[in-house]
């Protein structure tokens, strides 16, 4: 019931959520915008109360001028590329496969959502330090095992490295998602296409996928959002060396290395405009699939 | 063509037997009902012959060949599934054209077909709208033209209009009639409305817990069940069934008549009770007469002109000719 009463009642309880979410954006950005602006090297002995020097643009340029500027975006695109493809192919499989009625389907579930559960800095060490350490890592013996030279993961696929152990943390998301899409399905829709006379492939192609378009753009969407901002796994791992090193890494190295918060608050809004072009170009897609 | 023959054809889930071995044959262009109470196996009968489970024992020849172990596309069947069961992402004409797609039919070919359907079951204005887009009837149009369009030898329906309301349902089950004496295909046709049945059937068999009671037209399901199930469950209302004396007396352990083959007048009947509830049809009236001592409750059909109302004591003449005995075992007598 929508009346002028409740209406007014819902937008009062809804205002210190709104208030605090506009808070919580608004004065962070606001800050970065302000300092993007400015010369703020605390180490050469800049403070807030001692007033901060108008630069202009100059952090903008600087900041896209280096030579590590191209490179981290391309890094950050090919990392939230390959994880997506990854997931969700993997996902659709693994989704098709838990599926299928097998005994102690409850706890292989359960295992397959773990990681998910595991926050990123400690899955990024276990990786790290259980599975490629070239010396003691699983990996490592596992190729020796086989007459092998163990691969030095991190420094020789520093890249394939990150790509892997972020998408082992997703693809338990990608796959719970695209599960309950699938359990969605209507048996009689494959039932119909069946007796229809499409083969296996067919009604994966045909039906199947399809129905998954929905949760697909879901999972592309939501995970977008989170690759955009991977920082633990860099930090703990490779240190942003060996080409890993994202925008958000980039900018986290210009304030907190080298001290200069004004370029890093430029790169900063270098960040949410790609954010920006990325959520364009997916809510394109999205919205295009979600009227359906 | 479209001969179907089942013979001892058992099927099983583990231990549980659902349908024990039954033999059954479906003549070509016969429009064939199974009917029975929910769960008696009528529908999983269906999909032994659509192929979507497989028999445990027994065969399935479809045309005359051996099919038990075909897969359901090379059996040439069309189904038409409860939940209509369309493709929400295609187009009612790509939903259609679907069958003849995954034939690799030629595309013009395909059109022909498709326009075709369309024009038998008058779909044209919503040919390129989506299963969203449409009312029960119209998805349940859709999904018989996806079936005929595949000229099959013959069609396999579950229920199809058990999600349609009462008026639609009737206009429903005229065209499939008629769309049967069109195409002079063989159907089979799977409710649990009795009412669905004895219209449409050419013939009905009856099933109960995965046994086939009785196979028969509608008029001698109606006129000679050949048990009480049977009579219980063919006919609306269900027939009276009495035991004790009054049936002794006729010679049988149950004996059994319908609403509509007892008469009632104020006196003067062979029985007596009280009127309870009182339907009024307005073509027919329905009286639920207690305290007859025969059973807890006798129903009666008469003309709508017939005013009886709670609390009136009125009298039973049922017509000698249209009792049906049953013995102790519940099986037709003579």
């Amino acid at each position: 019931m929508a009346t002028q009463h409740s209406r007014s009642a819902a937008r009062l309880m809804l205002a210190p959520a709104v208030v605090l979410l506009l808070g919580w954006m608004l004065v962070p950005l606001t800050m970065t915008l302000y300092f993007s602006f400015k010369k703020y090297l605390p180490l050469r002995g800049d403070t807030l109360s001692g007033g901060l020097d108008w630069v202009g643009f100059e952090n903008y340029s600087r900041f896209i001028g280096s030579s590590a500027f191209w490179p981290s975006v391309q890094a950050t695109l090919l990392i939230v590329g390959s994880v997506l493809v990854i997931t969700v192919v993997l996902g659709i499989l693994l989704a098709i496969l838990l599926d299928q009625p097998m005994w102690g389907q409850g706890i292989v579930r359960i295992l397959v959502i773990s990681p998910f559960f595991v926050m990123p800095t400690v899955s990024a060490l276990v990786w790290k330090n259980m599975f490629m350490d070239p010396v003691n890592g699983l990996l490592a013996h596992l190729f020796e095992f086989f007459g092998a030279e163990p691969v030095l993961w991190l420094s020789e696929a520093s890249m394939e490295s990150i790509i892997l152990i972020v998408s082992w943390q997703w693809l338990p998301f990608a796959t719970l998602i695209l599960l309950t899409a699938i359990q969605s399905l209507d048996s009689e829709q494959l039932e119909a296409s069946e007796i229809d006379g499409a083969p296996i492939l067919k009604r994966f192609w045909y039906i199947v996928l399809p129905h998954l378009g929905r949760a697909i753009t879901v999972v592309v969407l939501i995970q977008t959002i989170f690759l955009l901002s991977i920082f633990a796994e860099i930090f703990v791992t490779t240190g942003g060396a060996f080409g890993t090193k994202t925008l958000t890494y980039l900018i986290f190295q210009r304030v907190l290395e080298s001290q200069n918060i004004g370029l890093g608050s430029a790169g900063g809004v270098y960040a949410i405009i790609l954010a920006n072009i990325v959520a364009i170009f997916l809510m394109r897609i999205v919205g295009k699939n979600l009227d359906k | 063509m479209g001969q179907i023959v089942l013979s001892k054809v058992k099927k099983a889930f583990g231990d549980v037997v659902v349908i024990p071995p039954l033999d059954l044959t479906i003549e070509d262009g016969e429009f064939t009902v199974f009917v029975g109470p929910s769960g008696c196996g009528k529908s999983t009968l269906l999909r032994l012959i659509a192929g979507l489970e497989d028999v445990s024992s027994g065969s399935i020849q479809i045309d005359g060949r051996e099919s038990s172990d075909a897969p359901p596309s090379k059996r040439g069947l069309a189904m038409v599934f409860q939940s209509y069961a369309l493709y929400p992402h295609m187009t009612v004409r790509k939903n259609i054209a679907f069958p003849l797609r995954m034939a690799k039919m030629d595309k013009a070919e395909i059109e022909k077909r498709v326009d075709n359907a369309a024009k038998v079951l008058n779909l044209a204005d919503y040919i390129d709208r989506r299963p969203g887009q449409l009312s029960g009837g119209q998805r349940q149009r859709v999904a018989i033209g996806r079936a005929i369009v595949r000229e099959p030898s013959a069609f396999l329906f579950d229920e199809p209009l058990s999600n349609l309301d009462a008026a639609l349902r009737m206009g429903m089950r005229l065209e499939i009639s008629e769309l049967h004496k069109r195409l002079d295909t063989t159907m089979v046709y799977v409710t649990h409305d009795q009412v669905e049945a004895m219209t449409m059937a050419d013939k009905i068999v009856v099933l109960n817990a995965g046994n086939i009671e009785q196979v028969g037209s509608p008029l001698d399901l109606y006129h000679k069940p050949k048990n009480i199930f049977v009579a219980g469950f063919i006919g609306s209302p269900k027939m009276n069934m009495i035991t004790g004396e009054t049936a002794a007396a006729h010679g049988a352990h149950t004996i059994g008549v319908r609403p509509e083959h007892i008469d009632v007048s104020d006196s003067g009947g062979t029985w007596s009770g009280v009127v309870g509830v009182s339907e009024h049809l307005g073509s027919d009236s329905f009286f639920h007469i207690h305290e007859t001592g025969l059973a807890d409750m006798i129903t009666v059909r008469s003309g709508g002109e017939v005013g009886f109302t709670r609390g009136d004591r009125v009298s039973l003449t049922p017509r000698p000719d249209m009792i049906h005995k049953f013995n102790e075992q519940g099986d037709r007598i003579s």
